[in-house]
């Protein structure tokens, strides 16, 4: 695998690799000295344009437990406040002599373009509403943790499917490791059309709470009342949001999972983040060994993972 | 007289009809037409064996990008393109900068086009400076030529002011375009939505946006009585209401740009901004519905919508790129190639048709008999070539088939009985 632009890259076979990989690289984070030489000499840039403390510290701490070198090129501290292109900024990299540029840009397809101008490897850490696929791989990885399997299972996505990145990601993900997706969200946060697409649809989230082996609650963004997407917040709150009455409707054994950050009292009451069932801090814990697994697949080879 | 030019060996097809016959020219006009001509030593020889003598092209929608583009196409580089997409002449789209919405931006832009390879038309904007808001004085442009008026890259939102405007145009025999655009559906769209912007997470445009401004300019066309052409219509929904109104015989008019023809918006899912254009690419059902409009004479027009772009600006994030494409020397090859229907159809839609909608009919597109003016082309209908940017005449090379494979392609472009091309050469 030369680039990770999307999970449809990796197919189904590609992402059980990947979390069979990451299984180790869990092992290798919980060591005292959580570090392995298996990316020694290798170096990986992170190209963030847009702010992500999370996935870029993950992807960061990722390459220096593989012990490749690291650069960060934040946009706030960069030549591209100066009118920089894209294209520029990616050659000024690529010229320096990187193995792979981990690219997160507003705009859909910038992986993509980023891919055609570069010999570097292209790792897509989000590009606008299109995809994320490091985060559905660390969300598949966190429910086998707990799950065993994915098959059979019934996940429901919940919340803004339209402009999230993360639900496309994760509708591929799950539904190629054999989940069943069902996406809950009011008509104006679904995308136009689902064509295609392996899930169902409800607007009824109370009726999918009682099946689902997993709730997936997507972060809601302030602005789309001002879109004339949604009457308030609050409306959506009563009628989307995991609030501490609805998550009594959950079975024992369900997850509960956000991408995060979290909007505590819209998307997810501050009682029900808190839960057992929510398994949010165990993802991020695990998106950095995932990260790992993706780093070694694309610049590693074999050998060096060594014993 | 003038240098005399025989097109020797072709087939003459014009709305007359065809038959094989040589073309005389002399004085810049047709000055015989016959089956056998002799040439004296005197008279320069164009090869058209095999090939198709045709009254020029007319483009109905070019944006030629002068002023105040020119990185991106002068009038003079696009007029050479389109003498070697055999238009001898082009309607330049005042979308520039300033826009053509007076008379002065009018005489600039005829002034820069008086030695260009093709006869160099003006479209004026409907409203001051293309802002929706104001009537631009489309009087003083009529009184220099203007023919069409449009704020083409928007279209009119205010059914009020486009009222008045079409109330206002009726009398000076002139006729408006619309961009049929409704801004708010189509707000912060950037591509046709659907199964494939869903996928790709790139916000849509409806269908909607373009049919309900159709639908608008009908009812418009019908109330005022005044003539309405709608410009690059892409979809199944906005040809069957145009289908409806020719029906109803208002006079409504319609074009279709050589990509809605070619091209589904699945092209996007590469996100290469080349790809990106307004009207957008849409979906198979569409790409069909515009083949059979122009196919059964809904759609009076094919017009490039040529629209060029420097390369920096297709390297932008598909989002921020702007919409736009080249057309001028690949739209007859494309019509040529994936329409079915034979080539006088192809040369009705390209030719006499838009001539007549520019108010060009005489000069352009009529048939090719003694007298007429010598504003010609010759088109090999067997020649086979590959689309390379690098070798378009276009400033710019944001083409959409680059290597693709074409059959059909202009040997000859005669403007007013010079050889502006001679064997697929711009000859200036």
């Amino acid at each position: 695998m030369k680039h990770l632009l999307s999970i449809a890259d990796l197919g189904a076979d590609g992402v059980e690799e990947v979390l069979r990989l990451t299984e180790s690289f869990v092992e290798v984070s919980a060591r005292a000295i959580p570090r392995v030489p298996a990316l020694r000499g290798k170096t990986v840039v992170s190209l963030f344009y847009e702010d992500s403390t999370r996935t870029r510290l993950s992807f960061e701490t990722a390459a220096k437990r593989l012990t490749a070198d690291t650069m960060n090129f934040s946009v706030s501290s960069s030549s591209v406040n100066k009118g920089e292109s894209v294209r520029d900024t990616v050659l000024t990299i690529a010229a320096m002599g990187v193995d792979a540029i981990v690219v997160r840009h507003g705009s859909a397809g910038v992986p993509w373009q980023v891919a055609r101008w570069t010999d570097a490897a292209v790792i897509n850490a989000g590009d606008g509403w299109h995809e994320h696929p490091t985060q559905a791989l660390l969300d598949c990885y966190t429910i086998r943790e707990r799950r065993g399997s994915l098959a059979g299972l019934r996940i429901a996505i919940v919340g803004d499917v339209k402009h999230s990145r993360v639900a496309r990601s994760n509708v591929l993900a799950f539904s190629m490791l054999g989940a069943e997706v069902t996406l809950v969200a009011p008509p104006t946060l679904l995308p136009p059309s689902l064509a295609g697409w392996p899930v169902a649809v409800s607007h009824d989230l109370d009726g999918c709470l009682a099946k689902a082996d997993v709730v997936y609650l997507l972060r809601m963004q302030r602005e789309r009342q001002t879109e004339a997407l949604l009457p308030s917040l609050r409306e959506y709150t009563t009628l989307y949001g995991l609030t501490k009455d609805r998550a009594r409707l959950l079975g024992e054994d369900a997850l509960v999972m956000h991408p995060g950050p979290m909007n505590r009292g819209v998307e997810i009451a501050a009682e029900v983040a808190d839960l057992p069932s929510a398994v949010i801090t165990r993802q991020v814990a695990n998106g950095v060994a995932v990260r790992m697994a993706v780093l070694f697949l694309i610049l590693g080879s074999r050998g060096d993972l060594g014993g | 007289m003038a240098a005399e030019l025989l097109l020797r060996g072709g087939t003459v097809v014009d709305a007359s009809g065809s038959r094989r016959a040589d073309v005389l020219v002399a004085d810049g006009v047709v000055a015989a037409v016959n089956e056998r001509l002799d040439a004296p030593a005197s008279v320069r020889v164009l090869d058209a064996g095999g090939c198709v003598v045709a009254p020029g092209l007319v483009d109905l929608h070019a944006h030629l990008r002068q002023p105040g583009r020119e990185e991106a196409e002068t009038i003079e580089s696009g007029a050479r393109a389109a003498a070697l997409g055999g238009f001898t002449a082009v309607v330049a789209m005042p979308n520039t900068e300033p826009a053509i919405d007076s008379a002065g931006t009018v005489r600039e832009v005829l002034d820069l086009g008086a030695g260009a390879c093709c006869d160099v038309r003006v479209a004026g904007a409907i409203t001051k400076g293309r802002r929706g808001e104001e009537l631009a004085p489309m009087a003083e442009m009529a009184a220099l030529g203007v023919r069409i008026f449009t704020d083409d890259g928007s279209g009119v939102q205010d059914a009020r002011l486009m009222r008045r405007a079409l109330e206002y145009a009726s009398a000076l025999g002139v006729r408006l375009a619309q961009h049929c655009e409704d801004d708010e559906l189509a707000e912060g769209g950037h591509m046709h939505e659907g199964d494939w912007s869903s996928r790709l997470g790139i916000p849509g445009i409806p269908t909607e946006a373009e049919s309900m401004m159709v639908a608008r300019d009908v009812a418009l066309a019908e109330l005022t009585g005044a003539p309405v052409h709608l410009l690059h219509l892409s979809t199944a929904m906005a040809i069957a209401m145009v289908r409806a109104a020719k029906a109803a015989k208002l006079a409504v008019t319609a074009e279709a740009a050589p990509h809605h023809f070619t091209l589904t918006d699945e092209a996007v899912s590469a996100y290469d901004p080349v790809f990106k254009v307004n009207p957008p690419l849409r979906p198979q059902s569409d790409v069909d519905a515009v083949k059979a409009g122009l196919a059964d004479g809904t759609l009076d027009a094919i017009a490039t919508d040529h629209a060029p772009h420097p390369q920096e600006a297709k390297e932008l994030p598909f989002d921020q790129a702007p919409p736009g494409m080249l057309g001028l020397e690949t739209a007859l090859a494309l019509a040529m190639s994936e329409l079915i229907m034979p080539i006088e159809g192809v040369l009705a839609l390209l030719s006499w048709q838009p001539a007549r909608i520019a108010g060009l009919s005489g000069q352009h597109g009529g048939p090719i008999a003694e007298g007429a003016p010598a504003n010609l082309t010759v088109i090999d209908p067997a020649a086979v070539w590959v689309v390379e940017p690098g070798r378009l005449a276009s400033r710019s090379r944001n083409t959409p088939y680059a290597g693709r494979k074409l059959t059909g392609r202009v040997r000859h472009t005669l403007l007013r009985g010079e050889p502006v091309v001679v064997d697929a050469e711009a000859q200036r």
